[in-house]
């Protein structure tokens, strides 16, 4: 199992990416965002969270024209699969690989801090090993992770199964950080193959650092 | 010529930040403002003189980066 990680300008979580994805088992590799290829051999390519160019005019909006952007592009459409963390979400969704957009926080706040999620689909590679309405309790550190998307998006996305994760209490009832459109953490593309979520699966890895829930979310990719 | 370029949520996308700021100046006694909506300001300075060629130029750059059409309108004014 190869894990290919981006690294742009800003990204910061790409270390513990790849901690997370070695304690898991798999080789890893960083990927610098000039590099206009990717590993023939990845079987997962990650978007790390971040700041990539300081988040200037949006979050994402300049990395999405990273050399680099191309080759991840042609990857998803190929069926690769790519899963974008916190910023790397924002990139994603810039890019267009993802329906909806990464507003700012409805309270103005960055927001860092522990908070439960329930799973609501797990028909796709990614959650497959959790259950539906389980609940985890996973790390968030962002300024824009208020997810909007349109009524007609919404709709798209509930009959295609394409809701990854919900922000809930740890009873799993809602419970909205940030102002996201129906409490939305995570989504997936209508192929499953791409997944984005403003979490940190990869902050929970050791229980003696408050969580590991990070493990159950993250092997679902490891095969 | 000049391109000022106003970028703002969408109608009936909630903005935070205008409503903020609609809150501090209620709390300054500040009568009779229904709503606030914030925005920003990109202004470009072009090389062309043409505002045909202008406008088309600067729409593209609106629609590939300066503005994300999914949660944005934005504004071009040429002077």
């Amino acid at each position: 199992m190869k894990v290919s990680i981006l690294q742009f300008p800003g990204t910061n979580c790409e270390y513990d990416t790849q901690y997370a994805f070695e304690k898991l088992g798999a080789t890893t590799q960083i990927i610098w965002h000039k590099s206009e290829s990717i590993p023939s051999d990845t079987n997962l390519l990650v978007v790390a969270g971040g700041f990539s160019y300081g988040d200037y005019l949006r979050s994402g909006a300049i990395a999405k024209f990273s050399p680099v952007m191309k080759a991840v592009t042609d990857y998803a459409n190929s069926g690769g699969k790519v899963l974008g963390i916190c910023n790397g979400f924002q990139v994603l969704t810039e890019a267009g690989l993802l329906p909806g957009a990464l507003k700012r926080n409805d309270s103005l706040h960055f927001i860092s801090k522990f908070h439960h999620l329930k799973v609501i689909n797990n028909n796709n590679v990614f959650l497959e090993k959790l259950n539906k309405n389980d609940v985890v309790n996973i790390p968030i550190a962002h300024h824009d992770g208020n997810y909007f998307i349109d009524p007609d998006g919404l709709k798209e996305l509930e009959i295609n199964n394409q809701i990854l994760l919900k922000y809930t209490n740890a009873s799993g009832e809602a419970q909205n950080p940030n102002g996201s459109v129906d409490s939305i953490a995570g989504i997936c593309n209508k192929e499953k193959n791409v997944f984005g979520l403003m979490p940190h699966p990869e902050r929970a890895m050791e229980l003696i650092l408050g969580s590991d829930d990070g493990i159950k979310m993250l092997q679902g990719f490891l095969k | 010529m000049k391109a000022i370029v106003n970028i703002s949520l969408k109608a009936g996308v909630l903005d935070s930040q205008g409503k903020a700021v609609h809150h501090a100046l209620d709390s300054l006694h500040f009568q009779g403002v229904n709503d606030v909506r914030v925005g920003k300001q990109i202004i470009l300075k072009l090389d062309t003189q043409d505002k045909t060629q202008a406008m088309s130029d600067v729409t593209k750059m609106c629609e590939e980066l300066l503005a994300n059409t999914v949660i944005e309108d934005y504004e071009i004014e040429l002077v």
